[in-house]
């Protein structure tokens, strides 16, 4: 059966959906929806076949909007995103995963929300106890600028326990017992800082699984990209031949588990593509060499960044990728990077770009 | 019956909920609870756990800006705001 694109895109302003045939050289662009509220990541479940928008409003809290028809109507549900009173604050979700009949949500302060009623009500799965560092990433005292949440969660693809997260400034956890029990996952990762605990204190930006080979990771570190042969028990670093170590994105080839993308960026207060050159750099050796694309990408007077969920990828037999920047651009190519073009030009700020194929 | 305004971020995300409505309270809790019955997951928007209001809203009655516990008569004026900010 024929196939649409859909691209589900997450900005400051609200939801956006970008739809497309499999050519996917015209594309229509359908929102703003949620009201407008800022969403921070957006995704379809291609098992139920709905959307989740993850949002928080500076005026009325966190909530997951939800669409069962492809973006005609949509609900804000947030029974149960909510920490016990007393303990941590919830300032906001991020982080979406959508897998095995499970949503689950990534929250900061750092902590795992699930549902298993196609999003309608949540419930607490874990916020990390007793794991390096728990004690100091909820401290006001130790942090950074803004605050420090779970960023994104990874589920496993066949086994509905067993995910992996990131919480932001102390690097990947593991669990296999849906949040039962944790390992962290960062040995042979570098930091620029010093560290009180080597187990943590990593900045993991982006995790990615090839799919087709579970045991091969890839990500991008505030520190450089990494590479893990034995499911993220350990990690090699692949920035060698990058223009720079720092980025936000990675996306890993749906048919080759030897080749990844990411977008660097400028690791200084600009964090836009160097030069004002856009790029988007595809190694096919597993990081031992990488290819700068750019055939149709802005090379000049292009200040432009790109954040954690702003890169996707399609499955088909040619692959196409998407970003989006944080000023509101959405570019595409439908031949695995080779070429880009510009499908979106004026939207709000883009914090993520999600891709999934919808029957025709 | 107290008479009780609401911002306009609200309507919208729920059915038929309008901008003013009276609601039978003795005090603004109460009168979130009314509207939490009726729009269930409205309490939410305006409340975080604790219950305390929400940093960016506030609520005035009578004019007088007030709290959850404030108490209200059967005439007053219960005005919900969304802070003025944001871009």
């Amino acid at each position: 059966m024929a196939k649409r694109i859909l691209l589900t895109v997450g900005t400051r302003k609200g939801c956006f959906l970008l739809e497309s045939d499999e050519g996917r050289r015209d594309w229509e662009v359908r929102g703003p929806f949620c009201d407008g509220w800022p969403i921070y990541h957006a995704l379809l479940d291609p098992v139920s076949a709905r959307i989740y928008a993850s949002a928080a409003s500076e005026w009325h809290g966190a909530g997951v909007w939800r669409s069962a028809d492809l973006g005609e109507t949509w609900d804000l549900s947030s029974e149960g995103i909510a920490y016990p009173e007393g303990e941590l604050k919830l300032s906001k979700i991020t982080g979406l995963s959508a897998a095995h009949g499970r949503v689950r949500v990534g929250a900061e302060a750092a902590g795992v929300f699930e549902s298993t009623d196609g999003g309608a009500t949540w419930s607490l799965v874990s916020t990390l106890d007793g794991q390096p560092g728990r004690g100091s990433w909820n401290d006001p005292s130790k942090q950074p600028p803004g605050h420090l949440g779970m960023a994104a969660i990874m589920p496993h693809p066949d086994e509905p326990d067993r995910y992996w997260v990131i919480v932001q400034g102390y690097g990947i956890f593991e669990t296999s017992d849906n949040g039962g029990s944790w390992e962290p996952r960062n040995t042979g990762l570098r930091a620029e800082w010093p560290l009180e605990d080597e187990r943590v204190g990593y900045c993991v930006h982006k995790l990615v699984m090839s799919p087709v080979d579970q045991s091969r990771l890839y990500q991008q570190n505030h520190c450089g990209m990494h590479r893990s042969d034995d499911a993220g028990h350990t990690w090699t670093e692949v920035t060698n031949g990058l223009p720079t170590d720092f980025g936000f994105v990675a996306a890993a080839h749906p048919h080759d588990r030897d080749s990844f993308y990411v977008i660097p960026l400028d690791p200084g207060h600009n964090r836009c593509v160097p030069d004002g050159a856009v790029a988007v750099w595809r190694t096919s050796d597993a990081g031992s060499t990488w290819r700068r694309l750019d055939r149709g990408l802005p090379q000049r007077d292009a200040h432009v960044g790109v954040l954690r969920e702003g890169l996707a990828i399609d499955s088909l037999d040619q692959p196409g990728l998407y970003f989006g920047t944080s000023t509101g651009q959405v570019f595409a190519s439908a031949d695995e990077g080779e070429s880009w073009g510009e499908i979106a030009s004026y939207l709000p700020a883009i914090s993520s770009v999600e891709v999934a194929l919808v029957d025709a | 019956m107290p008479e009780l305004h609401l911002p306009p971020t609200l309507p919208s995300l729920y059915t038929d909920l309008p901008r003013r409505l009276d609601v039978d309270a003795a005090t603004v809790d109460e009168a979130i609870d009314q509207l939490e019955e009726r729009w269930p997951g409205l309490r939410d928007r305006l409340c975080e756990p604790g219950p305390a209001l929400r940093r960016h809203i506030n609520v005035y009655v009578d004019r007088e800006r007030a709290g959850l516990d404030t108490a209200l008569q059967p005439g007053s004026r219960v005005d919900v705001i969304a802070a003025i900010s944001g871009g």
